[in-house]
């Protein structure tokens, strides 16, 4: 990994990105670092945002129940988001 | 360390003796032991759907798991006049008959050991990020959310 590449990484403008269980499995990927697109300023924005790039990631707009953590604290899809933060995206909890 | 998230097995009665070890103020010990079960899913539909679990794989969020269970016990902790609690969640596949999940709450008095307990298996049930994959005959299924699980942690809410 070079320098740069590290950088892009920690660039506090982006947010890492996180995917768990059926949606990771659906989307094909656990997750990602995206520079925060301008006017997204809710977990719901981010969440259209990535459904409108297509198959299969409408599934993130079509799944009942989508839970959202930010920051790895359940939040509604109203919640605000900033630069840096750390976003998750999963369906309902099945543990215990 | 009252919180443990863990591949590895764990011992019950060892854990339940820890928590009253050295005090003689604790007076009760409530637990709660979940286990993988084998047993058809009658309530699911579908072709190949109520094959016999063969095995499980628990899949979590490293990091916002060991938070939510601190949460949730320091809620319990919060609520009930309670003296120490245990909760130990594995990971990773898990077989039919093997431990998944240990709550053990000690107390001076049975009632706020036995609802502390079933507190938090409710609010762990709804908020921790675990997540169950069931293998069968037919393949594999994520197992979904269930509505009483839903309206059993609805019960300790507060207005």
């Amino acid at each position: 990994m070079t320098v740069s590449n590290v950088l892009c990484f920690f660039l506090p403008m982006n947010v890492k990105i996180l995917f768990f269980a059926g949606l990771r499995e659906a989307l094909g990927t656990a997750s990602e670092s995206l520079a925060l697109p301008a006017g997204v300023v809710t977990v719901g924005a981010l969440r259209d945002q990535l459904a409108a790039r297509g198959e299969p990631w409408v599934a993130l707009a079509n799944m009942k129940n989508l839970r959202v953590a930010v920051n790895q604290q359940m939040v509604g899809l109203d919640a605000p988001l900033k630069a840096g933060d750390e976003v998750a995206f999963f369906p309902p909890v099945t543990g215990g | 360390m009252s919180v443990s998230v863990q591949e590895a097995d764990f011992d019950a009665g060892a854990e339940i003796a820890a928590l009253s070890a050295g005090r003689e103020d604790v007076g009760a010990v409530a637990s709660f032991v979940g286990l993988v079960r084998a047993d058809k899913q009658a309530e699911k539909v579908g072709a190949g759907d109520t094959a016999p679990v063969q095995a499980m794989t628990l899949e979590h969020y490293p990091g916002m798991t060991e938070k939510a269970l601190e949460a949730i016990a320091a809620e319990a902790r919060g609520r009930w006049d309670i003296f120490g609690v245990r909760v130990i969640h594995r990971v990773g596949r898990l077989l039919p008959g093997d431990r998944i999940v240990l709550v053990a709450v000690a107390s001076a008095h049975r009632g706020e050991a036995f609802a502390a307990c079933e507190f938090i298996m409710d609010y762990l049930k709804t908020r921790a990020p675990f997540w169950k994959k069931e293998e069968t005959a037919a393949g594999g299924r994520w197992v979904d959310a269930r509505e009483s699980d839903d309206h059993a942690a609805g019960r300790w809410e507060r207005d």
